[in-house]
């Protein structure tokens, strides 16, 4: 098995309080892996010490070989803030050609990269003025444009109708098929299954780590919302 | 640093200015209602217009460039761009430098305007060239930009942000030698006023009121502006942390 990413007794602290407990856990490359969990167990924690923008207090995150945050690790990932980080007062071609600069991508290749989160008709428009929806896609073509070899996206496709929801899905299988690691978070369990890998985190803790179909079968159901609440109610009774 | 990114992001802050008209517009009237105001306060007195004028064609930059800067790189701070940044090639120096050519390029053009009005329009008189004056108030616009970064680390918000405005530059305005000559200040008064970088970009502008020709003085003080704003410079770049807790 290819590891892209190593978290290895990973405890972070934020504002006085640890937030993760020590956790450690596996990424492989070339899989998507969805990370799931509920309101403020880590996921964006986590996330940024694995693009390495987080403050960590003991551990190690190992990407790609490197130790997270390495200046050569900046050409080769690519990280989508949960909520959109774009520049409000530029376009959106201004904006995903700005971030394709960055690492000396064309402006052809920005501007099919628009038309790939279906910002075509956008792209002259002010990123300031675009709907919710459409924000964060703009934000998400910025993190896509580098074509890198890890993408880390937290909650990618949060606002999104069902339509788009499933062609950026495809899109994400598309990448990974062409040797991509997708790290994504998500709320919704019919995303979840489409992951290769699901990361359970609760509480800062890593509650299970396994392909989705394992993941029903130890809660023993069919249902992955059911095994989620399953599983993260098991273990609070465990914790009381 | 790479020349690549630092030209385009350079390009990408002066594209963001652009899209903005009213800050533009504000940028380029109000130095031009203000001189035009002096030049009717004191219509009666042209050595004093000439030496207040002169001065304020410097200070203008100096508070402009403070107040934009420090407000865009709270922007980039609160909005999320600035951690996303730090995920991406872009170096720190990439990022003060860009801001610095970016903002420095829209001084100049803001000084060229108001200059030329306030010489051939309002009859400025200086015994020195207008280039001269163009590139003092360049000088001061990129220390309002070093300091700006450097404050904007200790704003949390927008509003705090425009509070270290006065904090900042007022103190210097007072004490630069506009409304008292250095020379007559107190003691303890004068030696603040030395520790004050904006005193020094003041001193060089009269020395090229008065001389013809460019003085060793004013050598001398623009030297000291730069040496400022490298400090500046490497300070606001500590203050830029990848990581953050
Ligand atoms: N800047 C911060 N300062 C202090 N505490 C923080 C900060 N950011 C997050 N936290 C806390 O850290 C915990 C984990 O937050 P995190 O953002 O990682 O959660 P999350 O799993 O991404 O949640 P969500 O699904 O709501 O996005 C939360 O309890 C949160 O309140
Ligand atoms: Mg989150």
């Amino acid at each position: 098995m290819d590891t892209a990413v190593e978290v290895r007794e990973l405890v972070i602290r934020r504002g006085g309080r640890e937030v993760l407990h020590g956790i450690s856990a596996q990424i492989q490359r070339g899989v998507i892996t969805g990370l799931l969990g509920p309101s403020g167990s880590g996921k964006t924690t986590m996330m940024r010490a694995i693009v390495g923008v987080q403050v960590v207090r003991s551990g190690r995150v190992t990407v790609l070989g490197r130790p997270a945050g390495s200046p050569a690790l900046r050409r080769t990932i690519g990280y989508l803030t949960q909520s959109p980080s774009v520049y409000a007062d530029l376009t959106v071609r201004e904006n995903v050609r700005y971030f394709a600069s960055l690492y000396g991508i064309a402006s052809d290749d920005a501007d099919q990269t628009i038309r790939d989160v279906g910002l075509a008709d956008q792209a002259r428009q002010l990123v300031g003025t675009l709907s919710g929806g459409q924000h964060s896609r703009a934000s998400l073509a910025c993190a896509l444009v580098s074509r890198p070899e890890l993408l880390v996206l937290d909650e990618p496709t949060v606002g999104q109708d069902p339509v788009l929801r499933d062609e950026l899905w495809k899109r994400f299988r598309q990448l990974a098929d062409d040797g991509a690691t997708l790290l994504v978070s998500s709320h919704v369990m019919d995303e979840a299954n489409r992951c290769d890998r699901l990361l359970l985190i609760r509480e800062g803790e890593i509650i299970a780590d396994d392909t989705p179909a394992a993941v029903k079968a130890a809660a023993g159901t069919d249902d992955l919302d059911q095994a989620f609440l399953t599983l993260v109610r098991n273990r609070t009774e465990e914790g009381s | 640093m790479s020349t690549r990114i630092l030209a385009s992001t350079t390009r990408r802050i002066l594209r963001q200015l652009r899209h903005d008209r009213r800050t533009i517009a504000l940028m380029l009237v109000v130095p031009i209602v203000l001189l035009t105001l002096l030049f009717f306060m004191f219509e009666e007195q042209d050595r004093t217009f000439d030496r207040v004028a002169l001065i304020m064609l410097g200070i203008f930059p100096f508070i402009l460039m403070f107040l934009i800067t420090s407000i865009a790189m709270l922007r980039e701070r609160t909005t999320g761009t600035l951690e996303r940044l730090f995920t991406t090639p872009v170096g720190k120096l990439d990022l003060l430098f860009g801001y610095g050519i970016a903002f420095g390029l829209a001084a100049a053009v803001q000084a060229t305007v108001a200059a030329a009005l306030a010489y051939w329009l309002l009859g400025l008189d200086t015994a020195g060239s207008l280039g001269l004056v163009i590139l003092i108030a360049v000088a001061n616009a990129v220390l309002g930009v070093a300091l700006g970064l450097l404050c904007s680390a200790f704003a949390r918000t927008e509003f705090q942000a425009v509070q270290f405005m006065p904090v900042v530059a007022i103190p210097q305005i007072l004490l630069c030698g506009l409304f008292v000559p250095r020379g007559e200040m107190a003691g303890w008064l004068a030696g603040v006023s030395n520790a004050m970088p904006l005193s020094y970009s003041v001193e060089a502008l009269q020395e090229v009121g008065v001389s013809a020709e460019p003085t060793g003085l004013m050598w001398r003080d623009l030297a000291i502006v730069a040496g400022v704003v490298v400090v500046a410079l490497a300070l606001g770049a500590t203050t830029l942390r990848r990581r953050t807790p």
